[in-house]
Parts: structure tokens; C-alpha cells; sequence
């Protein structure tokens, strides 16, 4: 599983970096932020699935391939 | 170095070669029909605004007014989101709606920037202030906000009664606020003054208003030219340095911009804090359980944002317009309920209730889109640190008499007057 922000969307409410911070972080001006690549590590898809629906903009999608080929 | 002179002269003579804007004849009274009459001034609404709402939400999800020179109440959370981020054709020029309209000349920047602003100037100058208010950057202001917490509850001593509205949660933005523009701590009391006139005394009649505005003024102005003397490290001293486009920020952007911060800054959290104590004192079933099970803080936090969201914002129609099954005519007023959106069924779940552990909770009480509240983390600190010490210090405590508890009327709901009857330890 994969989360991404769109950032057009984004407008730094921070739910996602309050509910997941290790999967989302803020920048210098409290938008959010995917840390690193954006895999959702095992056991934390409900969590990631949490920030989606809590986000104010909907600015958070989930791919739910699973990207074995990386 | 050349001296700052910027703030020599009087800032609201620098506002005079602005056109006047509209005024429109001040209607007072009870209100016959929510759908065609509505005010949110009256004592009806400021007491319990939600039965209203959700009346009007299945019969009339966006009702009208005459009073105000006339404006839109949209009910619905799909109608207010799309008008919240719809800045073409609805202004932030004027977020209180009152008896008077700046004129359109005042957009992009407004008396206020950035609530008052429209893009493209809004960005640039909501872009300074974020930094200062990221989650990260209010953390640091986490352990005096805890130590102020205690020191109001320590004032109790062993007082039966205490009003957790005036003694408790009014103090709590106030000093925050103060300590970050750098204002004098004990200075924060004459603050009230200010907002009430701002954000309460919108049917006053326009001389008054301008009057009270007028010492607000005055007392920023002081502020800022003790800051140009002795610079130090807070907002003011930014803001006074702050550039755009090359030029350090014209004086009435310092001053608006200050005023804002106070303005929005207190009489908000004042409300969040207010309105989850309030909560939780009539409701003793949620308040035992939060005392049992303190990991619940950050859903019931939420849980009281949205069901108890304390700000409402208002907007201008830019031009006449049909607009989702009604005739909009240009610089009528919005009036847009984040409370009402909040509670709208086709969006949440048992929207009515107050339930301390909901999961999925995308509420709008710090507003959607461009406007997202500036303040959202810093308020969400002073909301946790300011329930999670009174829990702990406080955790029996009930409504010492339901008819005496007040609530603001206007467009920053939450009680102004709480008497709650505690068991300290
Ligand atoms: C629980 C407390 C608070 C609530 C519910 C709240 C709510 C809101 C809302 C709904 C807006 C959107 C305005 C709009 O769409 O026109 C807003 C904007 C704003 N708030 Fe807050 N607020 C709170 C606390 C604060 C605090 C503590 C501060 C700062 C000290 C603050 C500063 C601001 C600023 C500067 C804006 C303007 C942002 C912009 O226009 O870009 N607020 N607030
Ligand atoms: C000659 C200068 C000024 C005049 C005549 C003036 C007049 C007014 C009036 C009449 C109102 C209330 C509207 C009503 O009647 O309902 C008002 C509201 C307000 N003014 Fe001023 N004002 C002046 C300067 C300023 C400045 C310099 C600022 C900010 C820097 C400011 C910020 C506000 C705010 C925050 C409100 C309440 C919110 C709002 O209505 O948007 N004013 N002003
Ligand atoms: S919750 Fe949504 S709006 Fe808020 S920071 Fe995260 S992605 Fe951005």
C-alpha cells in the first residue's frame, strides 16, 4: 500500500501528521508531507487508512498495489 | 540606518482615501421565520444555534435574510465547503458580517490580512505567518501553556465554584497570544475589551464601533513603536521587518495583521476550551471515561471541535449570480456555518451526538481551503494541554446551575460565563 498528498489540495490542517506521524511529516509551513518513498509499512494500512478519511481536503490518496517490484 | 518612520503618523489616517463602503439601517428583534429572517445576533440563536440549523438544513439548506442588507445562510457541509474554496466568486473581504460592506476597492488585502485578503495577495501574506505557527514551532510553547493551566487552577484554592469560562479558559489564549506578539502579560485582560467590540458588537451603531476600533489601534500603535525602540524576538518584531515584494510591509498590514492575531487568537480557544468543559460537566458518562481512559484526549478533542465549533465566517457575493437554486445579487453576505457544516447527517455519522471516540472525524471548524486557520495548531495545544491539566486536577466537577452558564452571541459561539461546582483535591 502507497499514500501520496496532493498538494494543490493541501492546506496544512496536519490530521495526517497528527495521526500517523511515521508516515507523514509537516514542512516549514505545516503542510504535509509523505516521508520517504510513501509505502505503507505492514501493519499499518488502518492507520494509513485513517488519515485518509480524517483529512480535511481529501488531499491523501491510497494506492493499494502492492509494489513488489521496487 | 535610516529611522523606521512608518509608523510616525496615526495608521487609520492612512486608511482615509479609501471610499466609504456601504452601511445599511441596523434591524434588531425576535426573528419571525429562520428561512427568510435569519439573524444571528438574537439571543435565540446564541443560546442554541443546532436546532436551528438542522431545521433549516431539511427545509431550507439555504436561507435568506433582509436584515444586514441582506445574505445567505448555507446549512448544508457539501454548500459550504464549495463556497469556502469558490474565492472567484465569494470574498474574504469582510468575514464579519455587520451593517457595513467595505467597498470593493479594499480586496485583495482587506482591513486584516490574510482573513480579510482574496488571492493572489492572500497567499503571500498568509505565507509569512506560517512558519510561526506550525505544529512544531507552538510546541515549544507547550510547557508554559501547562504551567499557566496550573497556576489558574492553583487560584481556586478550595472555592466550591469556580466559572471555568472567565477564570479559566480566557486566560489561557490570552497569554499565549501576548507572549507571542510580546505584549505585557497583564495587558491581557484589556484584550476583551477589543474583541468584544470586533467580533460582538456588530448591531452598535457605526461611530461607536469605529471609536472602540480606534483604541485598538492606538494600543498596537504603542506596541509597535516600543518594538521599534527595543526589538526582540517575537511576532511583532517580525511582522515589523517582514517584507513582500521587496518592501517592508505597509503599517496598516502590521497593524491588521496584528489585530487579527489577537482578535482570532482568543476569543476562539477561549470558546473550544469553554465549550469541552461545558461538555463534559453535564455529561458525566463522557467525563468518567475520559478520566479513566486519557489516551481518548485526542479523539474527544476533535469530537468537541466539530460538534461544538466555535467559528462561523462570512463572505461577499463578488456578482450577481444563480448559484446552487438561488438568485445571489452581488455584496450579499454569506454567512458561513462551519458549525452547521459539522453537523450535517448526509456528511457524519450520528452527526447530532457527541461521540468521545469517533474515528473519522473531517470536520471543518478551522475552516476549508486557502483560509485554513493559521492558529489550527497552536489552538489544538492550548485545547489539550488546557483539558488534559483541569482533568487531571479537576476530574469531578459538574454544572453548578445550567440557567446561569452564558454563551457569546455572534459570529465566535462559546460560553462567556460557566459556573461549575468542583471537587478539588
Ligand atoms: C479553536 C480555536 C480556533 C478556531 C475554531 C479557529 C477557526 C478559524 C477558521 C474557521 C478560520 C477560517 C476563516 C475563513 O475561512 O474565512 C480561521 C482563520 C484564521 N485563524 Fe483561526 N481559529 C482558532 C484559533 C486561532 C488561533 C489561536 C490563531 C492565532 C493565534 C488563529 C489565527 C487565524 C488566522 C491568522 C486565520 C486567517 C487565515 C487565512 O485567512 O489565511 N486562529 N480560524
Ligand atoms: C479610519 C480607519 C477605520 C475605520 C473608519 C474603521 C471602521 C470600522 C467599522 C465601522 C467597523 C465595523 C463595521 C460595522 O459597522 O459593522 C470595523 C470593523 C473592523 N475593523 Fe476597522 N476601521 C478602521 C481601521 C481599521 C484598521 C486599521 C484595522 C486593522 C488594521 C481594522 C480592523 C477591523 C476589524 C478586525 C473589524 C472587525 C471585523 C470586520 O468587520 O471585518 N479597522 N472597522
Ligand atoms: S491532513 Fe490533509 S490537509 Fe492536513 S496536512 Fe495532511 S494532507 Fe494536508
Amino acid at each position: 500500500m502507497n499514500v501520496r498528498i496532493e498538494s494543490q489540495r493541501c492546506h496544512g490542517h496536519g490530521r495526517c501528521y497528527d495521526l500517523a506521524p511515521g508516515l507523514f511529516a509537516e514542512d516549514d509551513e505545516g503542510y504535509g508531507q509523505v516521508i520517504a518513498d510513501g509505502v505503507v509499512p505492514p501493519g499499518k494500512e488502518q492507520t494509513a487508512r485513517l488519515t485518509m478519511a480524517n483529512c480535511p481536503e481529501r488531499a491523501i490518496d491510497i494506492s493499494e498495489e502492492a509494489r513488489d517490484d521496487r | 540606518m535610516t529611522v523606521d518612520d512608518r509608523f510616525s503618523q496615526d495608521i487609520r489616517e492612512t486608511r482615509t482615501d479609501l471610499p466609504l463602503g456601504t452601511r445599511n439601517e441596523i434591524i434588531t428583534g425576535p426573528v419571525s421565520d429562520w428561512a427568510t429572517n435569519f439573524s444571528h445576533l438574537e439571543p435565540e440563536w446564541a443560546a442554541d444555534p443546532y436546532p436551528i440549523q438542522d431545521d433549516l438544513r431539511q427545509r431550507c439548506p439555504i436561507a435568506h435574510t433582509d436584515r444586514f442588507g441582506g445574505g445567505w445562510l448555507p446549512t448544508r457541509y457539501e454548500d459550504v465547503a464549495a463556497i469556502a474554496y469558490d474565492t472567484e466568486r465569494f470574498s474574504s473581504r469582510s468575514i464579519i458580517m455587520s451593517n457595513f460592506r467595505p467597498p470593493l476597492e479594499v480586496a485583495p488585502v482587506g482591513g486584516t490580512p490574510p482573513i480579510s485578503s482574496d488571492p493572489p495577495f492572500h497567499h503571500d501574506a498568509r505565507k509569512l505567518l506560517l512558519p510561526a505557527f506550525t505544529k512544531a514551532a507552538v510546541a515549544k510553547r507547550e510547557a508554559a501553556t501547562r504551567a499557566l493551566c496550573h497556576t489558574l487552577i492553583d487560584a481556586f484554592e478550595d472555592q466550591p465554584v469556580v466559572d471555568a469560562a472567565r477564570d479559566y479558559a480566557q486566560y489561557i489564549p490570552m497569554r499565549v497570544i501576548a507572549d507571542m506578539l510580546g505584549f505585557p502579560p497583564q495587558d491581557g485582560p484589556r484584550f476583551r475589551e477589543f474583541i468584544e467590540n470586533a467580533l460582538e458588537g456588530v448591531n452598535l451603531p457605526p461611530e461607536e464601533r469605529i471609536a472602540r476600533m480606534g483604541k485598538l489601534f492606538d494600543y498596537l500603535l504603542a506596541q509597535i513603536r516600543d518594538h521599534l525602540d527595543h526589538p526582540r524576538e517575537d511576532l511583532t518584531t517580525y511582522l515589523i521587518n517582514a517584507e513582500l515584494y521587496g518592501h517592508k510591509l505597509d503599517p496598516s498590514h502590521v497593524a491588521g495583521t496584528m489585530a487579527l492575531l489577537l482578535i482570532a487568537g482568543i476569543d476562539t480557544t477561549w470558546s473550544a476550551i469553554g465549550a469541552s468543559l461545558w461538555h463534559l460537566a453535564k455529561t458525566p458518562h463522557d467525563r468518567e471515561r475520559l478520566v479513566a481512559e486519557p489516551e481518548l484526549l485526542p479523539t474527544a478533542m476533535e469530537e468537541f471541535l466539530r460538534a461544538y465549533a466555535p467559528v462561523t465566517m462570512a463572505r461577499l457575493v463578488k456578482e450577481d449570480m444563480h448559484w446552487n437554486g438561488v438568485e445571489m445579487k452581488a455584496d450579499d453576505w454569506i454567512l458561513l456555518s462551519f458549525p452547521a457544516a459539522n453537523r450535517d447527517p448526509q456528511q457524519f455519522d450520528r452527526a447530532d451526538e457527541v461521540v468521545i471516540d469517533r474515528q473519522v472525524n473531517r470536520h471543518a471548524a478551522f475552516g476549508l481551503g486557502i483560509h485554513r486557520c493559521v492558529g489550527s495548531h497552536l489552538a489544538r495545544m492550548e485545547l489539550r494541554v488546557a483539558l488534559d491539566v483541569w482533568l487531571e486536577r479537576i476530574p469531578d466537577f459538574s454544572l453548578a446551575d445550567p440557567a446561569a452558564v452564558t454563551w457569546a452571541a455572534g459570529q465566535v459561539r462559546g460560553p462567556r460565563t460557566l459556573p461549575l461546582r468542583i471537587g478539588i483535591g
